[in-house]
């Protein structure tokens, strides 16, 4: 099953939480600011990430979402 | 229907319950404490809410949570108590949640005395809580007007989505008078569903109801005080009352006189009379919105020469007389205030020393 | 060991104005959770608090009233006892709930009123700026404790829910932590069941959230993590403190 992972820039504060709690240290902060002002986490090493969702349960602006990927398709108009 | 006998805190406890209301919140306090010590025992006869609070404070939000549930709902206190309540009275005027109040005056300011006064005038029609908020108030005179005007503070409260005060005295809420409770009283239609907390599930809608008076942009917040605005001039125009007394004689002195006092300045006015004196009296029943017109008609009369403001306080209502007069006749203040009542002796010897009578 | 997540349903995508690394995010979502779990959108009222949450009803979306500040537990009082078929929660920040409205949480829990409680306990006053708290702890810097909480002179922190425990009347008493994903994975839980008890009219609920206020700490998100593990959690310890079975 494959899945997609998506951190939402513009919901992102750039607070880091993720990058600190990610147990395959994916997650780093951007150095392109958001539309926000913040500077947005990303996936750095994407192929690293094993979709444990600990950094969804960390963030508190629930700005990242792992979904199956004929899921995501069904709803990519978000 | 039969009258009964009645003290008047029962029979306001009473009326709640004739007028649907089945929901009471409230904490002791002298001289209305048989209110809640009748409907611990009432209320759950018509399977209804009693709950006694841990303050008047607390109280005062527990009225304002249920009232924006979409339920009806009361309470009753005492000056002090009522002082305690200023906030989410404020609170529920800025929300726009109906709910009624009642205040069984006692003597003030601080702990004061546990005997009746008339000194809350200036708190319930103009100070009752910060910003520009204001209570419809309502002040009989007797026991069967109080249940009456109790009845009619909730379909007024749901009218217009705002607090409705009963002020009445320690007279008011102890002394027994037959009553009857009328039964045709006329209710507007809730339109709770619009505003009230009730469940989206209940109203079958998808959206929720917030009930709140935090406007952060400054254009909201002043809208949402012009509509409230709008609203008190509404209840001006329309829901504005007083009686007349003696007033198609050729009075030479007008009183404005509400509640109990007013009963003692009747008979001092039937006592002069047989005197052959005509003195006339306005008696507010509402006190917000005031009777300004009906004052300021009644003292006009060529035969008017003076108006005086008597009540149980060092002068509050007055204030009211005199704008409403504006300037064309005097108007002096007489009272009592700490649980001294004016006898209408009293009353008589003050009209009786006026030049304009002599 | 993968895993998918979304946003729940209940919780709305407007942005938040909290911020970076506030924990109060975090709360928000546990609660949409659960709400959306156990089906009860429809019939369920908040009560929001004054202080940062005082927008939570921007966030969360369900019926919900603006309480005055510490007055939570009496207007949930209110709206349960006249609609006992509606979910009701209160939703308090350490100032609204342990300083103005003591009284209030104290009266309600004794009553043993059947709506839920959510304390956020980050020992601080957030939203006026980051006052002292009676939940902040000794030597604590804060804008009306300049040189540090002194205890000889306003005393040591106060523990709510051991004080809530205290009371002799059955009630849900938890204390749980949003400051790490495993925290966060129980307090879910506990929050959870705080909601099943009121579903069975069973009893009070409490969860106590020890929460971080990076902003008003003075600290990055992450340090604020540490710091609160540091100096919150020994003083605060976690676990369930009254289950009304006992």
């Amino acid at each position: 099953m494959a899945y997609r992972y998506c951190i939402e820039e513009n919901m992102c504060k750039g607070c880091g939480l993720c990058v600190s709690v990610c147990p395959k240290k994916v997650l780093e902060i951007s150095k392109q600011i958001n539309t926000k002002g913040y500077f947005p986490a990303y996936q750095a090493r994407p192929d690293d990430c094993i979709t444990c969702a600990i950094c969804c349960t960390m963030c508190p602006d629930v700005a990242i979402t792992i979904m199956e990927t004929d899921e995501a398709k069904a709803s990519q108009k978000k | 229907m039969a009258k009964v006998l009645m003290k008047g805190n029962e029979a306001i406890a009473e009326a709640a319950i004739r007028a649907g209301c089945l929901n009471y919140f409230a904490y002791p306090i002298t001289p209305q404490s048989e209110v809640a010590e009748y409907l611990a025992w009432r209320m759950p006869e018509v399977g209804g809410v009693f709950l006694q609070g841990e303050s008047e404070v607390a109280v005062s939000y527990m009225i304002h949570g249920a009232a924006a549930a979409g339920v009806r709902v009361f309470t009753t206190s005492s000056s002090p108590g009522i002082s305690l309540m200023s906030e989410a009275i404020s609170y529920m005027a800025g929300a726009q949640v109906p709910a009624v109040l009642v205040n069984i005056m006692r003597g003030g300011p601080g702990l004061g005395g546990i005997l009746p006064s008339q000194a809350d005038y200036l708190q319930a029609t103009k100070g009752i809580g910060h910003g520009d908020g204001r209570l419809l108030v309502m002040a009989p005179a007797t026991v069967q007007e109080a249940v009456e005007m109790v009845m009619q503070a909730f379909p007024l409260a749901e009218k217009y989505r705002n607090p409705v005060m009963i002020l009445g005295d320690g007279l008011i809420g102890q002394m027994m008078e037959p009553v009857d409770f009328p039964d045709n009283l006329k209710t507007e239609p809730s339109n709770k569903d619009q505003w009230a907390t009730n469940g989206m599930d209940f109203r079958g809608v998808d959206k929720p109801n917030i009930v709140r008076s935090l406007y952060l942009d400054p254009t909201e917040l002043n809208d949402n005080n012009l509509t409230l605005r709008a609203k008190y001039e509404r209840m001006k125009n329309e829901d504005v009352r007083s009686e007349s007394y003696n007033l198609d004689s050729d009075y030479r002195i007008l009183i404005v006189s509400y509640g109990t006092m007013s009963r003692v300045c009747k008979t001092a006015i039937d006592d002069l009379k047989s005197q052959g004196i005509e003195v006339g009296l306005m008696r507010p029943q509402t006190l917000f919105p005031f009777p300004e017109q009906a004052i300021h008609s009644a003292a006009q009369k060529l035969h008017c020469q003076k108006v005086f403001s008597i009540e149980m306080s060092m002068g509050q209502m007055v204030e009211d007389v005199e704008r409403s007069i504006k300037g064309c006749k005097p108007v002096q203040w007489y009272g009592k205030c700490g649980g001294e009542v004016p006898t209408p002796e009293e009353i008589m010897d003050l009209i009786q020393a006026e030049p304009a009578i002599k | 060991m993968a895993k998918t997540f979304q946003r729940p349903q209940c919780l709305t995508d407007r942005p938040t104005h909290y911020c970076p690394g506030c924990t109060h995010g975090v709360a928000h979502r546990l609660v949409a959770e659960v709400i959306d779990e156990l089906g009860i959108r429809g019939r369920t009222v908040g009560l929001a608090p004054v202080g940062c949450a005082v927008l939570m009803y921007n966030y969360v979306d369900v019926d919900f009233q603006e309480a005055s500040h510490g007055r939570a537990p009496a207007m949930a009082t209110g709206v349960k006892r006249v609609r006992p078929d509606l979910m009701v929660f209160t939703y308090q920040g350490d100032g609204d709930l342990a300083s103005i409205g003591m009284g209030e949480i104290v009266h309600a829990a004794n009553r043993g009123e059947r709506f839920t409680t959510i304390f956020i306990n980050n020992a601080v006053y957030g939203m006026t700026g980051g006052q002292m708290a009676p939940t902040s702890m000794p030597g604590q810097r804060t804008t009306t404790s300049p040189f540090g909480r002194k205890p000889d002179e306003v005393g040591m922190p106060i523990r709510v829910s051991e004080l809530l425990a205290s009371l002799v009347t059955p009630g849900f008493i938890t204390r749980q932590s949003l400051i790490k994903p495993k925290h966060i994975n129980k307090a879910k839980k506990a929050i959870k069941q705080a909601f099943e008890y009121q579903m069975e009219n069973r009893c009070f609920s409490f969860v106590e959230l020890i929460s971080t206020c990076p902003t008003n700490w003075g600290m990055t998100p992450v340090e604020a993590v540490q710091w609160a593990e540091e100096n919150l959690l020994p003083y605060y310890p976690l676990g369930v403190y009254k289950t009304p079975e006992e």
